[in-house]
């Protein structure tokens, strides 16, 4: 198993998550955001971070980086790909999510732990970010929820950011493009605070190896 | 010559100054010069009026790596690696314009810390504001929180601690200074000094423009023939990401041994990096202005040369090596440009496309400033005024809930919830849970912790006592977590350094700093001195900040400063004997008085290494310091902190001579509120005060005993949103 970690001009957390992967027992390299070769990676993160200084909107230029063009391919080959933070802004400005991250309700940013509920476990991670609030009309809502595409939801009032029905992260229909805002990469070490945010990590590459 | 006179007087330098330049160029200096010399010979630059004082400080230890007079400081950790650290002040920019300020004031001491090769791993900061019924205050509070959580989060550097007072000294000039430490590999690290004769001048980051000729601002006035342009506002704006983009690349270019030398361009810009690069390598530099990316085209040399445009760095590189450089600098996507070499003329030479418009010797221009000493004076009593904010006939509970909801006391979390404190994947302690935060260093195997504190208000009433706690303070939170002091950075913020009274502070302060570093033994690695804060009802309170960082073995056993344990036992340790002097309720009662106790720095360093050792040992359940608000306010925080109460009984203070005020609300060094269990603490030789449990803050005081409900002092204690 050989994860590749997006880096782009602007990148925070790319270290993180690189690291991250390695802890899951996996490799793991960075993927310069101006390379377009994904061969022999068998998984990618999009890391959190300011990708371009999130000017214009965040993680609207990062979208159209040659690195985003190859992976959005992979992803529709069914590759497993995972966007934390600023990872979740690009791939739903790629189109490859649904949905779109706002400024928090109160426009501030916000770092604190947060508890997620992803299905019957309940995961304490750190949430950090100043545009997380995830948004997208009633009936996009509707049927992401009937088809169980909400897998990560904060738990009752640890929402930090005013997204609708405390959705933290979603998936694709195929289930192999997977973002959040919180991040996992910052829970993978005792520590640090928590060791559940290997669990996230996890998931993504099984989705892959079910693809 | 008339004209000249009002010239130089007009951008600071005296007459007798002025006549020294003259003397030492044998000629009157031209605009260029002038420029140039104004800012490398004001207070900012020179240290004019602190440096003589400043040799007082011990900066030699076994550890130091990297001394005063380079970008940053720095320590040894092992394994080949060091920490560097340093901090500065971006006072007067935040008072201006308080988020591009306090943005500006993170960007520029990131660049300090890369500039020595160290990759920043945290950042911390100090800031004071008036009080917050000020709508002043409470907009530069705003501006200057979002601004440090701008810089610091889009760049991914972790906020991980510091400190905020309200006082109303601080009102028209509010405190804003950054902390900011890295880790390097000392084979990576590099100097500033200049090098090799026929060496490349390579300028990198941002392109230069007219914002930020601040301190210069009257030289653009028509004196010097320029029109309106000059009235831009004097604050920088600042750019994470192309100071992301920057760090890359030089840490990027260090690594594969690119660079001779590297400075970042701060105050002063290309004037004091090229100078100072030259004066510390021994040789001259020649800049061709020409050469230098611009973001307006019509600027003129000395715009250029005195330009604090942010986000800019300037290297000394073999010329066989530039196109590599350049080449590196274009994948982070970051400017360069080659804009001059390293002669060995021992002169600064200015050009514009090959003509001379300035040429100074680098000896005048960087250490030709002439020092002064202080005409120091001691105040009156207390000068500072008092107001009355709480009853003197209020009851302990009541005198409780007003400490705890002081904004100076209570959470700070609405302002450090704004702050990345977890990215890089080594904060083991987040603020507010240890009273030092601490970072794990897997490339030594251990791990670093680090405080910073400067309680104005306590200096205020004794310059040299209050510096010395400030220090002591600094040692007593990193003893909480089991760390030894390894090294010391400082920001000396005080007022009119002309005028006797702020003469006599900084004096007596810094004979405290060098005393108490001597006896504790830490060296002093940098620092920074920011003098004329003052408003128009005078100057600030003097205000040395301390930052110190120790480094400790094993991450996993620092102590947290909350209570853990139903049962635990709960005892005191250390030298504290505490008095109302410059304490928070004295300030409330409006009682405040000039005169503090004097410290015992052997006993509080002795308390200091047993807390220390108890902590490596594993042997405490929580360790906090007790500071701000006294005794009581310590206990509400370990049980607020925990969600457990506690019930204790203060009788060993009042045999210490206490009152049960002073034991309940005073405040003083050398006292570690300690929980664990009994024989443990007992063995340590603390004193036992009472025991955790329960759902309130009880405390035996004789007359002055109080029970608070836990959830009632929690309110008071997270009420500062309330404020805002």
């Amino acid at each position: 198993m050989r994860w590749g970690v997006l880096q782009f001009p602007g990148s925070c957390d790319e270290r993180d998550a690189l690291m991250a992967c390695e802890r899951t027992g996996a490799e793991a390299r960075l993927l310069w955001h101006e390379e377009r070769d994904l061969d022999g990676i068998d998984a990618v993160v999009v890391p959190g971070g300011f990708s371009y200084g999130d000017y214009l909107r965040a993680g609207a230029i990062a979208r159209f980086s040659p690195a985003m063009e190859a992976v959005s391919e992979f992803a529709g080959r069914g590759g497993p790909v995972l966007g934390i933070c600023n990872g979740f802004q690009v791939l739903c400005e790629a189109g490859l999510l649904p949905g779109a991250l706002l400024l928090n309700e109160d426009l501030r940013f916000h770092c604190r732990q947060v508890e997620l509920i992803a299905g019957n476990e309940r995961l304490s991670i750190p949430a950090k970010h100043g545009e997380g609030r995830y948004y997208a009309p009633e009936g996009v809502l509707d049927e992401l929820e009937a088809k169980g595409q909400v897998v990560y939801r904060y738990a009752p009032r640890q929402n930090p950011n005013g997204s609708a029905r405390d959705i933290a992260g979603v998936r694709n229909e195929t289930g192999n493009v997977v973002g959040l805002m919180p991040h996992p990469e910052h829970a993978v070490d005792p520590l640090t605070g928590s060791t559940d945010g290997l669990r996230v990590f996890e998931a993504v590459a099984a989705a892959g190896a079910g693809a | 010559m008339t004209v000249e006179v009002a010239k130089h007087r007009e951008l600071g330098l005296t007459d007798s100054e002025f006549e020294l330049i003259v003397e030492k160029l044998g000629r009157e200096p031209n605009d260029v010069e002038l420029a140039m010399f104004s800012l490398l010979w004001s207070e900012h630059c020179a240290y004019k009026h602190s440096r003589k004082l400043l040799r007082r400080l011990p900066t030699e230890g076994e550890r130091v790596v990297m001394g005063p007079g380079e970008n940053a400081g720095a320590v040894e950790i092992g394994n080949g690696h060091a920490i560097a650290f340093k901090v500065e002040s971006h006072n007067h920019p935040s008072a201006v314009e308080p988020f591009q300020g306090a943005a500006t004031g993170v960007g520029g001491i990131l660049r300090d810390v890369f500039a020595i090769g160290a990759r920043p791993i945290a950042i911390l900061d100090s800031l004071r504001f008036g009080e917050l019924d000020s709508l002043r205050s409470r907009h530069l509070l705003d501006g200057a929180v979002r601004g440090i959580g701008h810089y610091g989060n889009s760049i991914g550097v972790p906020n991980v601690g510091g400190e905020i007072y309200f006082e109303g000294p601080y009102e028209h000039n509010c405190l804003v200074n950054a902390m900011c430490l890295g880790i390097a590999k000392q084979a990576d690290m590099v100097r500033a000094a200049a090098a090799g004769v026929g060496n490349r001048v390579v300028l990198m980051g941002a392109s230069t423009g007219r914002d930020g000729i601040g301190g210069a601002s009257v030289l653009a006035s028509a004196e010097l023939g320029e029109g309106d342009d000059a009235k831009r506002p004097t604050v920088q704006i600042g750019d994470p990401f192309e100071e992301s983009k920057v760090l890359e690349c030089c840490l990027e270019l260090l690594e594969k041994g690119l660079l001779v030398s590297l400075q970042d361009l701060g105050a002063a810009g290309l004037t004091s990096s090229a100078g100072e690069m030259a004066s510390a390598g021994g040789v001259g530099i020649d800049l061709d202005v020409a050469k230098v990316p611009l973001r307006e085209a019509d600027m003129e040399p000395f715009e250029i040369m005195v330009s604090e445009s942010q986000e800019r760095m300037l290297a000394v590189v073999e010329p066989a090596k530039v196109g590599e450089v350049i080449a590196v600098c274009e994948k982070w996507q970051t400017g360069s440009a080659e804009i001059g070499v390293v002669t060995d003329s021992g002169q600064i030479r200015i050009l514009r496309d090959g003509d001379v418009v300035g040429e100074m010797p680098v000896e005048a221009l960087v250490d030709g400033c002439p020092l002064y000493d202080l005409e120091p004076h001691a105040p009156e009593g207390w000068i500072y005024g008092n107001r009355v904010t709480l009853r003197g006939d209020a009851t302990s509970e009541e005198t409780l809930l007003a400490l705890l909801a002081s904004p100076s006391i209570a959470s700070k979390r609405w302002a450090f919830e704004q702050y990345d404190s977890v990215v890089g994947s080594r904060t083991v302690r987040r603020p507010e849970s240890a009273d030092a935060a601490v970072l794990q260093i897997p490339e030594a195997g251990n791990a670093i912790a680090v405080s910073i504190d400067g309680n104005g208000r306590r200096v205020a009433c004794d310059p040299h006592a209050g510096t010395i706690e400030a220090v002591l303070e600094c040692a007593q939170n990193l003893a909480c977590v089991g760390a030894e002091p390894l090294g010391l950075t400082n920001c000396l913020n005080f007022g009119n350094p002309e005028k006797p009274g702020p003469a006599w502070q900084l004096d007596q302060a810094v004979s405290g700093l060098a005393e108490a570093c001597e006896q504790l033994g830490v060296p002093v690695v940098g620092g920074n001195v920011s003098l004329y804060n003052e408003g128009p009802e005078g100057p600030i309170y003097p205000t040395p900040v301390v930052g110190m960082v120790g480094e400790l073995p094993d991450p996993a056993r620092a102590c947290g400063s909350a209570f853990i344990r139903e049962g635990d036992a709960i005892a005191l340790l250390g030298p504290f004997s505490p008095s109302l002097a410059g304490s928070e309720l004295a300030k409330q009662g409006g009682v405040l008085d000039a005169g503090l106790p004097q410290p015992d720095v052997a006993a509080v360093a002795a308390a200091c290494e047993a807390v220390r050792n108890a902590v490596r040992a594993g042997k405490l359940s929580s360790v906090h310091d007790i500071s701000d608000g006294g005794l009581a306010c310590a206990l509400a925080e370990c049980a607020i902190g925990g969600a457990i109460g506690c019930s204790v009984d203060v009788q060993p203070l009042r045999e210490r001579g206490c009152s049960p005020e002073d034991a309940l609300f005073g405040e003083g060094l050398g006292g570690f509120l300690i929980s664990g269990e009994r024989e443990t603490l007992e063995a340590l030789g603390a004193t036992p005060l009472g025991e955790v449990g329960g759902t309130t803050i009880e405390v035996a005081a004789g007359d002055r005993s109080l029970v608070t409900d836990l959830d009632v002092a929690a309110e008071a204690w997270r009420s500062l949103p309330n404020f805002l």
